[in-house]
């Protein structure tokens, strides 16, 4: 098993390598707070496939690719004709391309912390500094910075394209800020869901189906009854039914308070108080989350 | 002993249905120390308990002189871990996994890859190093589970069983690694396994758990005198018809009780005597020259954890037949 040790033999032959042995490490110990801040990042970069092998880059880059596309055309499209404004708007592009989202989470949450159970590399990880919240903390927020990046980077597409159409410039800033804050909190949500049903169980592979299922079904459920209601004329039914999935609940809260146009059946979003609720739920889900996951890992521990 | 590498004060582990750890009071030294029990003996309890992981139900304990309860987060800082079951993704390589973990434990970016070539270099893993951990082989698994106990180099480290699942020259590189962890490294250990004879090999001092209870604790020379058996084989020959019963008379003569090995493999052709020490050997040796016999194998006998836990000396004596 073991190789010969290179040696060195530019210099001529008085230069060597010699084993010198065991060396001890006197240098610094940067502690909890940087061994934190290190697993954020290699979870980010690993939420892309960066530092992982070739196979694992495909999907996070195409689905990125592929939300940021609709938005390249739709510049494109703006600049040509010259229009008044974009086609879509900045509040909009999520909830449009909320299936390729679904799509990232569901791959994503998974071998984030489903891999760390296992393949049981959790207990490596609480022998040494960090505590559970500080593993709890660095994978959600590195989730939720990848889930923000793949939403927020389309939105600055458009916004860049719409200032190269020379839109108005004041009107534009005020959209891409709402959209910002919109993806932001979709970001947490969609990332908070996405671990708690993935850290539950170590297979990858139900990891995905179980996401898919959550955040897919419960849209797919939603609005058919949003739709039924609608017909039926309740539409006060409407918007407490949006409640009940992650879309629907960002789709509430950013048309009561972001300005943005509903897409529930009849275009009618939940009034402030309603939203109200909506900005109450989404928060509470949020921190939910979070206390799910403190809770699972304080029970994987060692 | 001049310094206090673990100690504990009778420490306890209960839970809802078993008391895994039963006020167990025991100090440990610099050095390699092995830490010998049945499965269940209550080993993987006490090392959480000592990484600060676990909390006692009772009873305190101490790590580089840190107490447990209060002071995990510096303990762990100074201590390496290594686990008993798998614990490596399959798809990254040695390196990046080792460098993460290293990171891990605080080390910056530059020192973090510099200690991790370095640590798989000394544990043994070469080119391979660079590709993915899936493919390796049980041993250099091993191996890299020793190397992301030891890249920040601890003061300490904990191995869990770490020749399981080894083959007999696996575990001998195993074990002669874990020696020099110690002797070149200027690392401690503990180190866990079911089978005393092995941590006989490589520990300076043993301690022995059964049922969360201390059993013994003491440095392996000690356990060695006072527990090496030696399994003697001889042939017939036509002065001595019966070559055993006469080697067994020939020592009774000289004052050394000997015991039939029944229950062994060539029951009735072995005898059992406890060897008190060099002349042991030699007066074997001896004895059965002078009788003119050949002398198939004198072997110590590996004991049994279970024979250690025969709690009295006793009850070993009775056994095993003891020089009177």
């Amino acid at each position: 098993m073991a190789t010969e040790q290179p040696v060195a033999t530019a210099a001529g032959d008085q230069t060597r390598i010699h084993n010198i042995g065991y060396r001890n490490y006197d240098g610094p110990r940067l502690g909890r707070a940087y061994a934190r801040r290190s697993l954020y990042s290699q979870s980010l970069r690993g939420a892309y496939g960066l530092g992982r092998s070739a196979k694992s880059k495909i999907l996070p880059m195409l689905l990125f690719v592929v939300m940021c596309l609709p938005a390249a055309i739709m510049v494109a499209v703006a600049v040509a004709t010259k229009a008044n404004d974009l086609p879509l708007d900045y509040t909009r592009y999520a909830i449009v391309l909320q299936a390729v989202i679904s799509l990232y989470v569901a791959s994503q949450a998974p071998q984030s912390v489903s891999r760390d159970l296992r393949f049981k590399t959790v207990p490596l990880y609480f022998s040494r500094p960090i505590e559970t919240a500080d593993y709890v903390r660095a994978k959600y927020a590195s989730l939720a910075s990848a889930l923000f990046i793949l939403t927020a980077a389309p939105l600055l597409v458009l916004y860049v394209g719409a200032l190269l159409a020379e839109l108005d410039f004041a009107d534009q800033t005020k959209g891409f800020a709402q959209g910002l804050v919109s993806v932001a909190l979709l970001s947490l949500l969609f990332a908070g869901l996405g671990l708690v049903v993935a850290s539950v169980t170590p297979r990858r592979g139900f990891g995905i189906a179980a996401v898919i299922a959550v955040l897919t079904i419960t849209y797919g459920a939603v609005s058919t009854l949003q739709a039924i209601a609608d017909v039926q004329g309740s539409t006060g039914a409407v918007a407490w039914i949006g409640l009940f999935s992650p879309i629907t609940l960002i789709d509430g809260v950013q048309s009561a308070f972001l300005g943005a146009t509903s897409a529930f059946p009849g275009g009618v979003g939940p009034s402030n108080t309603e939203g109200a609720v909506y900005v109450l739920v989404t928060l509470g889900l949020i921190a939910g989350a979070y206390g799910l996951l403190m809770r699972r890992y304080k029970k994987v521990g060692l | 002993m001049d310094v206090t590498v673990i100690a504990t004060e009778s420490l306890s582990k209960r839970f809802p249905r078993v008391t895994a750890l039963d006020r167990l009071s025991v100090d440990v030294g610099p050095g390699v120390t092995g830490l010998v029990g049945a499965n269940g003996a209550g080993k993987s309890t006490l090392i959480k308990i000592l990484l600060g992981l676990s909390p006692a139900t009772e009873g305190r304990a101490e790590v580089l002189g840190l107490d447990v309860a209060t002071k995990g987060a510096d303990i762990r800082e100074r201590v390496g871990y290594m686990p008993e079951h798998d614990c490596l993704p399959p798809d990254v390589s040695a390196t990046e996994f080792v460098v993460h973990m290293a990171r891990m434990s605080g080390l910056p970016p530059t020192a973090a890859r510099e200690r991790t070539a370095d640590t798989l270099r000394h544990v043994g893993l070469y080119e391979e190093r660079y590709r993915p951990i899936g493919g390796y082989s049980t041993g250099m698994k091993q191996r890299v589970k020793l190397a992301q106990a030891l890249v920040h180099d601890p003061q300490l480290v904990f191995l869990d069983e770490p020749t399981n699942g080894l083959d007999p020259v696996g575990r001998d590189e195993m074990l002669g690694l874990i020696r020099r962890i110690h002797t070149d490294f200027g690392i401690s250990v503990l180190v866990t396994s079911h089978l005393l004879g092995e941590l006989e090999r490589t520990c300076d001092h043993v301690v022995v758990v059964d049922g969360g209870k201390l059993l013994r604790s003491s440095s392996t020379t000690d356990f060695t005198q006072t527990t090496t058996t030696l399994a003697i084989e001889v042939t017939d020959t036509d002065e001595h018809p019966d070559g055993t019963r006469a080697v067994r008379d020939a020592l009774h003569a000289r004052g050394v009780t000997v015991q039939d090995g029944s229950g062994l493999p060539g029951a009735g052709h072995v005898l059992l005597l406890t060897a008190s020490g060099e002349e042991t050997y030699d007066l074997v040796r001896d004895v059965i020259a002078d009788l003119g016999l050949g002398l198939v194998r004198m072997e110590q006998r590996r004991h049994h954890i279970s024979e250690v836990f025969k709690d009295s000396d006793a009850e070993r004596k009775e056994a095993v037949g003891h020089g009177n």
